[in-house]
């Protein structure tokens, strides 16, 4: 079992978790995920690594409440434990001095650009991070990201935080302060993945995005994850989950994330069926 | 003067039924046939079926054993051989392994070695749990990569010896195969827990969660102290076809679609969380086991019409021939010597059909096989809604990639002496369809034991 040491909840469904999984936290390295099952007849759920810390033994997961599953994680409490907690998982970030990087992290995604931000400039990068969300109150680890970052730019749908507008709109920003930017990472929903890379594409910088396809074993046995790069078949879980942005068919991996759509929607309603107190 | 009784069948579920559930297919000998069946052996002095055995399983012996209605008995003597024997009696081929060299099959039909096996397994459990004696530690310690049938039987077999053992295995449950690829129906999988436990009863540890690689390497484990490692991570890498429309929803590799069926129980959906998805009409490609299993497990999630299709004509299907017996009375139907080129989707980018090529047998190829060839002009459209990809698995590269020293054939499968199965990597030995590429449960686990009889030899000589 793998104890939950610590639970704060970021936004109205989204919830970080600190967990006791030693071996684990001895081997992740930015980029990475972990694969976690709450219990017998849980499903294998994907989730990236925000934080981890080799003497404590911990690892830290941000899970957004989106289903079934992860709705069940973020009802966890401090005394809860993960019955399975699989990884590290996948290749890490490639971390090197790129000169000015800039770290975009939409909705959720800003947790999992949070251990990339911060490795890129403890290598020396000039990191400035683009943070998104829909408005203010959705806005999850700016102060952690001011800390690892040189420069923050926020940018909000509604504009109650930063400039009004997408994550692109917040690089466009940076851009016209006449920086050159060398490579941008960029992670969140695959729409906004998508266009940021539409948007470096054209000026030819290089540009890291990380997939979340539907995952089952994650260690290459299913296939269940591939993604299009370059139109050749890859295995987001062993060859990713970070691939070249210019390289990837995102309408593809739109598609494939409603696969089990109508299937999610009837385990959902189960759990708030079970919520309400009655069988049906 | 024994009587001529000819070889006795094992009752099976109503095939209208089953084919609607995930209990088990076949039912198991009772009592009285068990001992009929074994009257049939001749108990040859020089017993042919014994030979081919990859395990070399006391076959006379166990089968006297139930003549004289000892049961238990009949175990012992097949667990000398044999650390699954339930298992086995399930899952071999036996028309092609044991069965194949009976004498009685010559003019008549040969003695039901695989189900005789299976019913003095099964009664073993009955009894409760025999008692395991643990010999003295030598204080060596093995290690054991990946929990299929290779890795079992390596660990069963090390620590009999005294050896201390520890299994890694990546996923959340050991058994390899045998739990997220073979169905419930065909091997439950209290059957194998049950094998399972019987190895931690004798010592073995077994870690799961712990893919080899990632979270700790072959090098470090040695580092740690485990003075030989033995790799059995199996052949668990999905080919798909390369045609276009490989990528639209409703395409499963059948590693993907039986994994979320069996490993994950998502045929008891929603009350375990893993769904999974099968339309009306579904097609499964290839014609082997797993085919059989992806095309039987459709048809109990539901689907209307269920085809398996197959470039090659009913003489080359490689599956055990039982199971594809099973397949036909459930009413799975074969689409043979045809070949998809294209999978079409609709607006949603769901498959909706299958363009496929007619074929004919042309001239034997090198293998002696006579090889499928094109008819030019017969693409048919095939409509489908759910389409499994089941033409074969190659070796995971994950643990030999992160493995210097390991030398790889040119498809990526480990290279062994095959006497001593050890790999190019000092004290690192391997076995199972990581070394063959797929092969059977009974070929990995013979790899297994012969592993650890050399992994013991090593031991010692150090
Ligand atoms: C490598 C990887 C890393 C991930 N990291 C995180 C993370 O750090 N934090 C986090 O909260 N989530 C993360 N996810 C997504 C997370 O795994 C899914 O949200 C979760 O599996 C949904 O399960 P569910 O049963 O709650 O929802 P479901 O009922 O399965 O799905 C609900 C909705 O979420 C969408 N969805 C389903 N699966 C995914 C998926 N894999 N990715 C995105 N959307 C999906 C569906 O389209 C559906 O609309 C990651 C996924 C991957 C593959
Ligand atoms: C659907 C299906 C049906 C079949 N039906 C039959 C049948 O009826 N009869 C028959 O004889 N054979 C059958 N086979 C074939 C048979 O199951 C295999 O040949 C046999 O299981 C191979 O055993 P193995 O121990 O080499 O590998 P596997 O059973 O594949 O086990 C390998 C194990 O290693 C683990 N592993 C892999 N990589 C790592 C890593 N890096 N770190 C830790 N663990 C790792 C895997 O998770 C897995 O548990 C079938 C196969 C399939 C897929
Ligand atoms: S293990 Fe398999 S091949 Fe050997 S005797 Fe038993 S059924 Fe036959
Ligand atoms: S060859 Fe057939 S008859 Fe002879 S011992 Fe083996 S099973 Fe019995
Ligand atoms: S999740 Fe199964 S291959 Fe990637």
């Amino acid at each position: 079992m793998y104890k939950v040491a610590n639970r704060r909840q970021l936004a109205p469904s989204i919830v970080l978790f600190e967990v006791e999984a030693p071996e684990v936290a001895q081997k992740v390295e930015p980029g990475q995920f972990v694969i976690v099952r709450t219990d017998e007849k849980g499903e294998r759920i994907p989730l990236t690594v925000m934080d981890f810390d080799r003497t404590k033994g911990t690892i830290t997961i941000v899970v957004q409440d989106v289903g079934y599953s992860s709705a069940i994680i973020n009802q966890m409490t401090e005394r809860s434990a993960f019955l399975d907690f699989i990884g590290p998982l996948g290749v890490p970030t490639e971390i090197e001095n790129y000169g000015t990087v800039v770290c975009i992290g939409g909705g959720l995604g800003i947790a999992p650009i949070y251990p990339i931000a911060r490795a890129l400039k403890e290598v020396g990068n000039q990191v400035v991070a683009v943070l998104g969300s829909r408005s203010a109150d959705l806005l999850i680890l700016e102060e952690e990201m001011r800390a690892v970052s040189h420069e923050v730019v926020i940018a909000t749908n509604d504009g109650s935080a930063g400039v009004q507008g997408f994550v692109t709109d917040g690089l466009a920003y940076i851009l016209n302060q006449g920086k050159t930017i060398n490579a941008v990472w960029a992670i969140g929903p695959v729409v906004m993945m998508k266009a940021v890379a539409e948007f470096t594409k054209p000026l030819g910088i290089k540009t890291i995005v990380s997939m979340n396809p539907v995952m089952v074993d994650g260690t290459g046995m299913c296939g269940a994850c591939r993604v299009s790069i370059g139109s050749e078949t890859k295995f987001a879980c062993v060859d990713g989950p970070e691939f070249d942005g210019h390289l990837v068919d995102f309408d593809l991996a739109m598609q494939r994330l409603s696969y089990f759509k109508d299937e999610e929607n009837r385990a959902r309603a189960r759990l708030q069926c079970n919520h309400e107190g009655g069988h049906h | 003067m024994k009587e001529k009784a000819t070889r006795h069948e094992m009752p099976c579920q109503d095939p209208v039924i089953r084919a609607h559930n995930f209990d088990e297919v076949a039912l198991g000998y009772s009592k009285e046939t068990a001992v009929a069946e074994a009257k049939r052996c001749l108990q040859c002095k020089k017993p042919l079926c014994v030979g081919s055995c990859p395990v070399e399983v006391l076959i006379p012996q166990f089968i006297k054993k139930i003549t004289e209605e000892d049961f238990a008995g009949a175990g012992e003597v097949l667990k000398e051989k044999n650390s699954l024997p339930a298992v086995c009696g399930r899952v071999c081929p036996q028309e092609s392994q044991c069965e194949s060299k009976c004498v009685l099959g010559i003019k008549d039909e040969p003695v039901a070695i695989g189900r005789l096996e299976r019913f003095a397994a099964d009664y073993q459990p009955a009894m409760g749990k025999s008692k395991v004696s643990v010999p003295a530690p030598t204080g060596k310690r093995v290690a054991i990569i990946g929990a299929g049938p290779a890795g079992l039987t390596c660990a069963g077999d090390s620590a009999k010896k005294g050896h201390a053992v520890t299994v890694f295995e990546a996923l959340h449950v050991a058994g390899g195969v045998l739990m997220y690829g073979i169905p419930q129906f065909r091997l439950p999988k209290e059957v194998v827990q049950s094998e399972i436990d019987n190895l931690k009863a004798m010592g073995v540890e077994i870690k799961v969660n712990t893919v080899v690689g990632k979270i700790t390497s072959v090098d470090e484990l040695m580092a740690e102290g485990y003075d030989a490692v033995f790799l059995g991570t199996g052949a668990g890498l999905p080919n798909f076809m390369g045609i276009p429309g490989e990528n639209l929803n409703g395409v499963y590799s059948a590693n993907e679609f039986l994994t979320r069926a069996n490993l994950m129980k998502a045929y008891r959906f929603p009350e375990y969380a893993t769904p999974i998805k099968v339309g009306k009409r579904v097609a499964v490609l290839g014609a082997g086991n797993v085919a059989m299993d992806g095309a039987r497990t459709s048809l109990r999630l539901g689907a209307k019409e269920v085809y398996i299709v197959y470039r090659r004509s009913r003489t080359e299907m490689p599956a055990r021939v039982e199971e594809v017996e099973h397949a036909e009375e459930e009413g799975v139907k074969l689409y043979l010597l045809t070949n998809p080129i294209k999978l079409n989707g609709d607006d949603r980018g769901w498959v909706k059909s299958m363009t496929c090529l007619r074929h004919e047998l042309g001239e034997p190829d090198e293998s002696g096989r006579r090889s499928p060839v094109p008819i030019p002009g017969s693409e048919f459209d095939l409509d489908v809604d759910t389409v499994i990809v089941a033409i074969g698995q190659g070796p995971n590269p994950l643990l030999t990639k992160s493995t210097p020293g390991l030398e790889l054939n040119k498809r990526g499968n480990i290279v062994v002496d095959p006497e001593t199965m050890e790999t190019s990597k000092p004290g690192v030995f391997a076995g199972g369809d990581i070394v063959t590429g797929a092969a059977t449960v009974i070929l990995a686990m013979g790899a297994g034991k012969k592993a650890a009889a050399a992994i013991d030899k090593y031991l010692k000589n150090m």
